[in-house]
């Protein structure tokens, strides 16, 4: 077995790393420190970003691939998350199963063993073995529970220091400095509920199966590093761009401002998901004439979401762009610009150092607010067909499948289920958490 | 007036060109007429020969954009990609693979999704405004709180949700509406009852919250504290200087949509049969026709520009301050 990371690990690990390096010379400045507590000192951002964290775990584990070299494998390429699901990948079932159910949900016409004939059945699960739904509930209840007071007595502890005892009081009280009360009860209610599905998940389908007996939960766990990864790794496109040519038609004027508008304004009279279809139609082309660039159906899908996130990058730069050039615009009129030009200081210099910081809040407000519109377009794309391979894990396509369960008779509903409460939660953090980031940012709104 | 609507039916021209040659990149530069014949044609036993004869057939045999072989102007007029954008722009999209003729399809196909977009635009801009008025009138209140929390909670819906569980619980459990289709005249309305109704709410969240930061912004301007020391009640504050203020910003953001309408909408339509635009781009996306996109892509271009025309022109009827 060797690290094998797939083209688009190596980005996620790649703004992992820019957000860490960020973060930290962020913590470097008091202003910048005060702004991130002012943030945080509401209840809502602490717990949404908890939940957020969440995800973003799940999507790392899910982004660390492992080829696996023994020749009984075949060289199939597995994450950490697949390693740790293995025993939901060793086993499918045949069909649909309910939640927690022991049998198939249709019947199947099997011969009698007794007397030869033909009889309608309910199938046993392969993968359910014979236990107490309630005593293992018990026991990953308890597994989760120490887990997570374990963990929250740690952080307690580091944060304390040695006056911990007190510390703790304050938080239990709920007069520590930021709402850490919110974000720990937060903790604890996700990671019971993880640990309780993983525990679950060793004796039965905690979610159920799909059409051809896949684990639910299995499916939209993998999806969670789709719907991640689209909403960040966008970003990592639209945010050079954006910025690069907002700013240099904001302060070089005249031509560059005059090209760099026609190119925005053109982009944009585009309805978006034409040209993204449009794109991802002629990317379809391109990698079907183009099979040396993939040897497995995993990294074919894989660069299908590389390109997939380079469209909706190309596509959606223009409205932050158009928004930098105005500030841009704005700032370069600025007294202390005029200074740093009169003392002779380099036109780049100036870029960097006295409008690109200052430009710093609407970066962030648009990178927060796109999140969440882009874990919700991936659904939609995928449904219009020109989302992420038809064979990749994602939420768009488990909506996509589910759509067509709902005309069963009975109802097959846990799919689509499932497939809601996960975008929705991270949808809902990334709203929450982007609202407040544009209450304290936004100058026009917090006054 | 004449002459500033001229001038900006000029300006939008090299916008349109730009358009052009960035679809034209897309559908013949990455994906080259050779490849479309031998996809067109068959990958196996396709001669050079027989992709000459399906290029020279579809007019597609001329180089991309210079034109070695032609004299004078033609250098560049008798290629490809001239030939091409100006079937656009005379609004010529050509045939389909299915060997229709688009521009009579999109023509025909406009009413229905017109029937969907147009009532779903306006009941949404009506409810959308009350609401939000009503949450000012009350803001800071309970009421106020706890829309707004119900407003982020739809905005975190995905809108195919709310398309299932309308066609679930409306169609498949109390048979109120037929679950999909579409008929000509007043029948119709049994089929677009739903779908508008699922398009006015799945877009309430986003809405409301947008109206309500407008006329938040205007509440707090010296107009108001004057109209209230006037002592004016708070709801004709709200009515006679509130709204009328928060028109300018109101119809930025909805004017330029209205010429867009006639695209209808893609999901929508395709989830309730309708047979629109938006279903007629699925189609030719699942199918893999590129003209139709293309032509999608043309007219949708064409579309928001007018919006924006028509956004410049309706600042001229609401705010005095603006004359062309």
């Amino acid at each position: 077995m060797r690290l094998y990371l797939l083209w688009t690990d190596i980005l996620v690990w790649i703004l992992v790393a820019a957000i860490m390096f960020g973060g930290w010379r962020l913590l470097r400045s008091p202003l910048a420190k005060e702004t991130w507590y002012r943030i945080f000192y509401a209840k809502t951002a602490m717990a949404s970003s908890i939940v957020l964290l969440f995800y973003l775990g799940f999507a790392l584990l899910d982004s660390i691939h492992f080829k696996q070299v023994e020749p009984a494998k075949g060289g199939s390429i597995v994450s950490v998350l697949d390693m740790a699901m293995s025993h939901q990948r060793s086993v499918s079932e045949r069909t649909y199963s309910a939640p927690f159910a022991s049998h198939e949900y249709v019947m199947s016409v099997i011969s009698d063993p007794k007397s030869g004939k033909p009889v309608q059945r309910y199938l046993p699960l392969k993968h359910v073995q014979d236990g107490n739904i309630l005593e293992e509930s018990i026991i990953g209840i308890g597994v989760g529970l120490l887990l997570a007071i374990g963990l929250v007595m740690l952080h307690i502890r580091w944060r304390g220091g040695h006056a911990w005892r007190s510390y703790a009081r304050d938080v239990w009280f709920g007069k520590s400095s930021l709402p850490w009360r919110t974000a720990y009860a937060v903790f604890t209610i996700l990671t019971l509920l993880v640990v309780w599905m993983y525990v679950m998940s060793f004796s039965c389908h905690v979610l159920g199966t799909d059409k051809v007996g896949g684990d639910v939960l299995y499916a939209a766990l993998k999806s969670i590093r789709t719907g991640v990864l689209i909403g960040t790794l966008t970003t990592l496109i639209t945010l050079p761009l954006a910025v690069l040519l907002g700013v240099a038609a904001g302060y070089f004027r005249g031509w560059v401002d005059d090209l760099i508008q026609y190119l925005y304004t053109t982009l944009s009279s585009i309805p978006g998901v034409l040209l993204i279809a449009a794109g991802v139609l002629m990317m379809q082309v391109v990698m079907d004439s183009h099979p040396e660039w993939f040897a497995s159906t995993i990294e074919r899908s894989d660069l299908r979401l590389l390109f997939l996130v380079v469209i909706l990058g190309v596509t959606s730069w223009t409205g932050l762009c158009r928004m930098l050039r105005a500030e841009t615009l704005r700032i370069a009129k600025m007294d202390y610009v005029v200074a740093a030009k009169a003392f002779g200081v380099s036109r780049w210099r100036i870029m960097l150092r006295h409008i690109v910081p200052n430009l710093m809040h609407i970066i962030l407000i648009s990178i927060v607010l796109d999140f969440s519109g882009l874990v919700l377009a991936e659904a939609v794309l995928s449904y219009v067909g020109v989302g992420v391979d038809p064979t990749m894990y994602s939420w768009g396509n488990m909506i996509n499948q589910a759509r067509l369960e709902m005309a069963r008779e009975p109802m097959v509903w846990w799919s689509l289920t499932a497939s809601f409460v996960f975008m929705f939660l991270l949808v809902l953090a990334a709203n929450l958490l982007s609202d407040r980031v544009q209450q304290v940012l936004d100058p026009r709104r917090a006054a | 007036m004449l002459t500033y609507i001229f001038r900006r039916i000029l300006y939008a021209i090299p916008i349109l060109i730009g358009v052009n040659l960035i679809t034209f990149m897309l559908f013949f530069v990455v994906n080259t007429p050779d490849d479309m014949a031998r996809a067109q044609l068959g990958a196996k036993q396709t001669t050079p020969e027989m992709i000459q004869a399906w290029k020279a057939e579809k007019g597609y045999d001329k180089p991309l954009f210079y034109n070695s072989d032609a004299e004078g102007i033609e250098h560049v007029t008798d290629t490809l990609f001239v030939r091409e954008s100006l079937k656009l722009f005379m609004f010529d999209f050509g045939v389909s693979d299915a060997n229709r003729n688009i521009a009579e399809d999109i023509k025909a196909r406009m009413g229905p999704s017109l029937s969907i977009a147009l009532p779903t635009f306006l009941i949404a801009l009506i409810t959308n405004i009350s609401l939000a008025l009503l949450l000012v009138l009350f803001r800071g209140s309970v009421f106020d709180l706890s829309m707004m929390i119900a407003a982020v909670m739809i905005m975190s819906v995905s809108g195919l949700f709310y398309i299932i569980a309308g066609q679930v619980l409306f169609s498949k459990m109390w048979h109120w509406v037929p679950i999909s289709g579409y008929e000509s005249g007043w029948e119709s309305i049994r089929f677009i009852l739903l779908p508008v109704a699922i398009g006015v709410f799945s877009g309430l969240g986003s809405g409301v919250r947008w109206y309500r930061s407008i006329f938040l912004e205007q509440i707090t301007q010296d107009y108001v504290r004057t109209a209230r020391a006037k002592g004016l009640s708070e709801i004709a504050v709200l009515f006679r200087h509130v709204l009328p203020n928060g028109m300018l910003p109101i119809l930025t953001g909805v004017v330029v949509i209205i010429p867009s309408l006639f695209m209808g909408s893609l999901v929508m339509e395709s989830f309730f049969g309708i047979p629109g635009l938006g279903s007629y781009t699925i189609d030719a996306i699942n199918a893999q026709d590129f003209a139709i996109v293309k032509a999608m892509v043309f007219l949708g271009s064409v579309l928001y520009i007018a919006g924006l025309i028509l956004t410049d022109l309706s600042y001229t009827l609401f705010d005095p301050r603006v004359t062309l």
